[in-house]
């Protein structure tokens, strides 16, 4: 155990791990600032990738040869690291899905159809994600259920006192993201699991933005549901997890049906098999799964405190500096937030200082974040928003002030 | 002046700048010379789809004895939107004043020709497209109405 925060991290020897951040772009070196959209891959994280291709591609589960054997075996020793990851109970309770988007359709559809009914009340928030919100608006069209929202203040932290009003016996679900992309803000999630409990609703956590900065323990949490995506985790894309206890996913149906999920199938009737992989249908993504456990392992290799530490640091340096800047604005000043820094600048379009920074090879994301109500709820249409990972350096930070000087410069 | 040549007295323009982002500024000033359009032209019908940020333009239709009936733009953005200002502004300097069938019937090549990269090719590439096909439907609706 390492207890101090004070570790630091040798970034530049870490860089050479992302060969992605070796070029020019534009004609200056790379800054990549959109990691909250997607982080880079290590070497290690690649490499897993063909070298199941090179080595051992099979399909899993069924075949009875050495390949498939193989593949098999780091399929599943994938699951058992991701249970660990999250500190699952069960390694039956990690189920993969294509991402976050896709973890939380499978409960809406699952456990939502099976579940909720007419009049039934669901609790999602202000900054949710797309991925967060239209899921629930399906399921409410179909079941007649009733959408709540919980309110944030102007720092861009939830309104907790306008959560529990919103809370009653009719609450049956709640859904909420543990960190918001758009702010940055970390929310109070453990507070928000307990309260949704005591008046029985079940609580689904959406930790796309949260597993790569923060420490996760879904028992500790006491999480009914736990969504997240491996390609913010330095894992490949179109890849991601469902945590759920136990119980849960053993009373839900499966929402998929065909390859891995059944037990026995008869014209006359279906059975179907166990958790996970009644929620697996179809071949997965086998590599990409493989892949997971290298992203993972790579995390704990550099320590996920000193991660967050490097991050936050960040994070503070440019706060600082981006102040200083007149005519920006931070959208989201929480006090308790991670990584990702939202901004908008004064009589300039988020889309023009995209697209200048993109020329001085600064990537960052502009626009609305895909959290339309957030951004209502501010009234702007977008932000310009720059957000860290691990191999990211202040001296990046400096060029993106510069950047944005040079925006100002022209088109003021 | 034919719009092929405005194009090609553009594309020399932008000749003399190396450096994207000065090529960038261009544009903005560009945007910035344009006359605004009056509120009331702003509207829903004349607004183009598929730009980020807003964008309308607008055309009016004026006979000269000599040389006959010729279409003038008129577009603007946003107020903040300063690059996609220039970017109408381009197109009208390209496209005003000229006959609506040789309008309807440009090949605008001195987009790809300019050389901004990926300023046109990928982020605009749906507004700008957009732009220039309301601009060429007004061509097409006015030669009609002329001929
Ligand atoms: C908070 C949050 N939720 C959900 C998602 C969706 O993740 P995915 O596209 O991997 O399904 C994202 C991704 O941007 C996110 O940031």
């Amino acid at each position: 155990m390492q207890s101090a925060i004070e570790t630091t991290l040798d970034i530049q020897q870490i860089r050479r791990d992302f060969p992605i951040l070796d070029q020019q772009v534009n004609g200056r070196p790379l800054v990549y600032f959109d990691n909250a959209a997607t982080n880079q891959k290590p070497t290690a994280v690649i490499n897993a990738l063909t070298g199941y291709y090179e080595g051992y591609n099979a399909n899993i589960h069924r075949g009875i040869h050495y390949l498939a054997e193989k593949a098999t075996a780091a399929f599943e020793a994938s699951r058992r690291a991701v249970q660990e990851f999250l500190n699952a109970k069960h390694w039956q309770e990690i189920i993969f899905t294509h991402g976050t988007t896709d973890s939380i359709n499978l409960v809406a559809q699952s456990y939502g159809r099976r579940f909720l009914k007419e009049g039934d009340e669901i609790i999602i928030s202000t900054m949710e994600h797309h991925s967060n919100i239209v899921p629930w608006q399906m399921l409410c069209e179909e079941k007649g259920c009733i959408l709540k929202v919980i309110p944030v203040n102007d720092a861009g932290e939830l309104i907790l006192e306008e959560y529990e009003k919103l809370l009653s016996e009719r609450t049956k679900f709640v859904s909420c993201v543990h960190v918001s992309n758009s702010l940055g803000t970390v929310n109070p999630v453990k507070t928000i699991i307990d309260k949704a409990h005591a008046v029985g609703a079940v609580v689904l956590i959406d930790g796309a933005q949260a597993s790569s900065h923060l420490d996760l323990d879904v028992q500790a949490l006491d999480a009914d549901f736990y969504a997240l995506s491996a390609h913010k985790l330095y894992g490949p894309t179109g890849m991601g997890v469902l945590y759920g206890k136990k119980e849960l996913l053993d009373s839900m149906p499966p929402y998929r049906g065909g390859g891995e999920m059944i037990k026995e199938v008869t014209f006359a009737k279906t059975t179907y098999n166990e958790i996970p992989y009644k929620f697996e249908a179809g071949t997965p993504n086998i590599a990409d799964v493989i892949a997971v456990k290298t992203a993972l392992e790579y995390m704990a290799g550099l320590g996920k405190e000193n991660i967050a530490a490097h991050e936050n640091d960040l994070l503070q340096y440019a706060t600082e500096q981006l102040s200083e800047l007149d005519g920006l604005r931070i959208i989201g000043q929480a006090k308790h937030k991670i990584g990702v820094i939202s901004f908008v600048l004064d009589g300039i379009h988020h889309q023009d200082t995209g697209v200048i920074l993109d020329q001085q090879g600064i990537a960052v994301r502009t626009g609305h974040h895909c959290t339309q109500p957030l951004m209502q709820r501010f009234g702007i249409a977008g932000t310009t928003r720059a957000s860290f990972a691990v191999y990211n350096t202040k001296d990046e930070v400096d060029r993106l002030v510069q950047g944005l000087r040079r925006v100002q410069k022209m088109m003021l | 002046m034919t719009i092929n040549e405005k194009q090609d007295e553009i594309i020399e323009e932008f000749d003399l700048f190396e450096d994207q982002l000065d090529k960038t500024q261009y544009i903005i000033d560009l945007g910035k010379k344009l006359p605004p359009m009056p509120d009331s032209k702003k509207t829903d019908e004349n607004r183009i789809m598929g730009c980020q940020s807003k964008v309308w333009v607008d055309a009016e239709l004026k006979d000269d004895d000599q040389t006959g009936a010729r279409l003038y733009f008129y577009g603007d953005s946003e107020q903040t939107a300063q690059i996609s200002k220039g970017l109408v502004g381009l197109l009208i300097r390209v496209l005003s004043g000229e006959k609506p069938e040789d309008i309807a019937n440009a090949d605008l090549y001195f987009i790809p020709r300019v050389g901004m990269g990926n300023l046109i090719t990928s982020l605009r590439a749906g507004g700008l497209a957009s732009m220039i096909e309301r601009m060429k439907a007004f061509g097409r609706a006015y030669t009609e109405k002329t001929v």
